[in-house]
């Protein structure tokens, strides 16, 4: 109700009503008649962004969990390597991780006639299991370290606590550390799963065909160049509005006492 | 030297790493000069559109404040590699119509200022935020002070409100510098000769690809590296005089 009442105030009725004058005349004078002959390659691309996104995200953060975890309590030799992998991921970009590992592995793998006649070899010779590699590891190169804040930031009573009721590690990490640990961080969270989302597009530079792929591919068939990439800005608007919707939900269902 | 080279099998990579003609080497550091220069000048229209775009939504009017949270959320939603596209055919395009006005032919537009241009803008977005929070994290007495002695609002910005902002702003604009020149990676997809593109045309030219990303790699790695000494020197610098936070805790 609140929100309906912000929205009525007159500046910004008559902010409403050219944006809606800019979509009406976006609507009428652009060119649109390319969109059934790509609807099904672009949902094809779409479903494609979404997985990468998703599985990615939930490898990453997999993977990020033992790294935060090393960086926060384990000794120096696990310690050190996990700060080095968080450095190199956070310091390179992730176009040249990309094509590091698309280009220079899948240059090298070839030549090795085992690798060839092995059972992987019709997944290596595609394209996407090195794009999910590589967001796979930028993922937990940057959750590592928001990991190793929130497991050194959980309070030292409530471990101690669990170990005096002779709680078994595990399951200490399990049912309080963990869960600890990431409701604390999850905003930021958040927000690194929507920088993963805009990290997507990257993965069509080795022709994997996302939704991205597919504008551009709209872009080189038909020389339309702004509708597809505002229909593209649209749709990535849209998931990160879904993924922000999300994780309130989430951090709603989390008691707070603040 | 060369001894060693030989030993780990590295002497075809240094070769073609070396300087002179031959090797790549002087390509890829043209490259990430060509990357410093953007990013530098990205970073700097940022915290221009930055400032202003924290005066504004913190200042501004109400029809002010709104269209720039409109700019912010936008482009924080949008990934860079479609805006970079966006704002370079709009660019370019304006700048032809422009042209085209005044009677000028195609006007070739430099890829540095392209690119700077185009990753100003992202970047000014991002720098609109944290300048705004830094901002508000100043004491409100401070300015207040400033004021009640008949300070100018721009003398007022430029003694009072900057200077005690930089020590909240500092780590915010650590990681909006990295992120520039990270981002200038993204530019050798629109065709810019910056560091990632040359990579690749040496790495695909020479076939070997490990050689040519993992010594781009390690110039980013380094540029960062650096960054981060440079950055905790102007942390330092912007917290004299602070009780450190160490201290403050006990």
């Amino acid at each position: 109700m609140t929100a309906l009442k912000s929205l009525m105030k007159p500046h910004r009725l008559v902010l409403m009503a050219l944006f809606a004058a800019l979509v009406v005349w976006c609507a009428m004078s652009l060119r649109w008649d390319w969109i059934p002959a790509y609807a099904p390659l672009a949902l094809e691309g779409l479903w494609t962004t979404i997985w990468i996104l998703v599985v990615t995200s939930i490898l990453g953060f997999a993977l990020a969990v033992p790294l935060g975890l090393a960086q926060a309590v384990g000794p120096w030799y696990l310690s050190t390597p996990a700060r080095i992998f968080c450095t190199v991921i956070r310091g390179t970009p992730l176009l040249l991780q990309i094509w590091l590992l698309y280009y220079g592995l899948g240059s090298l793998f070839p030549q090795f006639p085992w690798i060839r006649s092995s059972e992987l070899w019709p997944y290596l010779r595609q394209a996407w299991p090195y794009a999910v590699l590589a967001l796979t590891l930028s993922y937990a190169g940057y959750e590592g370290e928001v990991m190793r804040g929130a497991f050194s930031g959980v309070a030292k009573g409530q471990l101690e606590a669990a170990k005096a009721y002779g709680m078994p590690r595990l399951t200490m990490f399990r049912r309080i550390w963990l869960p600890q640990a990431v409701r604390n961080v999850l905003p930021t969270l958040g927000g690194e799963t929507i920088l993963q989302l805009k990290a997507t597009p990257l993965v069509a530079t080795i022709t994997v065909l996302d939704i991205y792929a597919v504008s551009s591919r709209v872009r080189s068939d038909t020389f339309i160049v702004y509708e597809p990439l505002l229909l593209l800005a649209l749709v990535y608007m849209a998931i990160a509005g879904v993924i922000t919707l999300a994780f309130k939900r989430f951090e709603d269902r989390v008691p707070q006492r603040r | 030297m060369t001894g060693l080279l030989d030993l780990f099998g590295l002497a075809e990579s240094a070769q073609l790493l070396s300087l002179s003609p031959p090797g790549w080497g002087g390509n890829l550091l043209r490259g990430l000069a060509n990357s410093l220069q953007i990013a530098l000048g990205a970073f700097g229209m940022g915290l221009i559109i930055g400032l202003f775009g924290a005066y504004g939504k913190l200042y501004g009017g109400p029809i002010l404040r709104d269209l720039l949270a409109i700019y912010t959320t936008v482009i924080r939603a949008v990934p860079e590699l479609v805006l970079i596209l966006i704002l370079y055919y709009v660019g370019t395009n304006l700048i032809n119509k422009v042209a085209g006005s005044f009677g000028y032919g195609r006007v070739e537009i430099s890829g540095i200022v392209a690119g700077i241009w185009v990753l100003g803008i992202v970047q000014g977005a991002y720098a609109t935020e944290v300048l705004r929070g830094a901002i508000k994290a100043v004491p409100p007495g401070q300015i207040e002070a400033a004021r009640s002695y008949g300070m100018p609002p721009f003398m007022t910005m430029r003694r009072v409100t900057i200077p005690a902002m930089m020590s909240f702003a500092t780590p915010g604009l650590a990681n909006l510098w990295l992120i520039a020149t990270k981002d200038t990676a993204l530019l050798a997809i629109v065709g810019f000769a910056e560091l990632t593109l040359e990579t690749r045309q040496a790495a695909s030219s020479t076939r070997a690809y490990f050689t040519f990303f993992l010594a781009a790699g390690a110039l980013y790695l380094m540029v960062t590296l650096c960054s981060g000494v440079i950055f905790g020197w102007i942390e330092r610098w912007a917290r004299r005089g602070q009780p450190s936070l160490r201290e403050g805790r006990q």
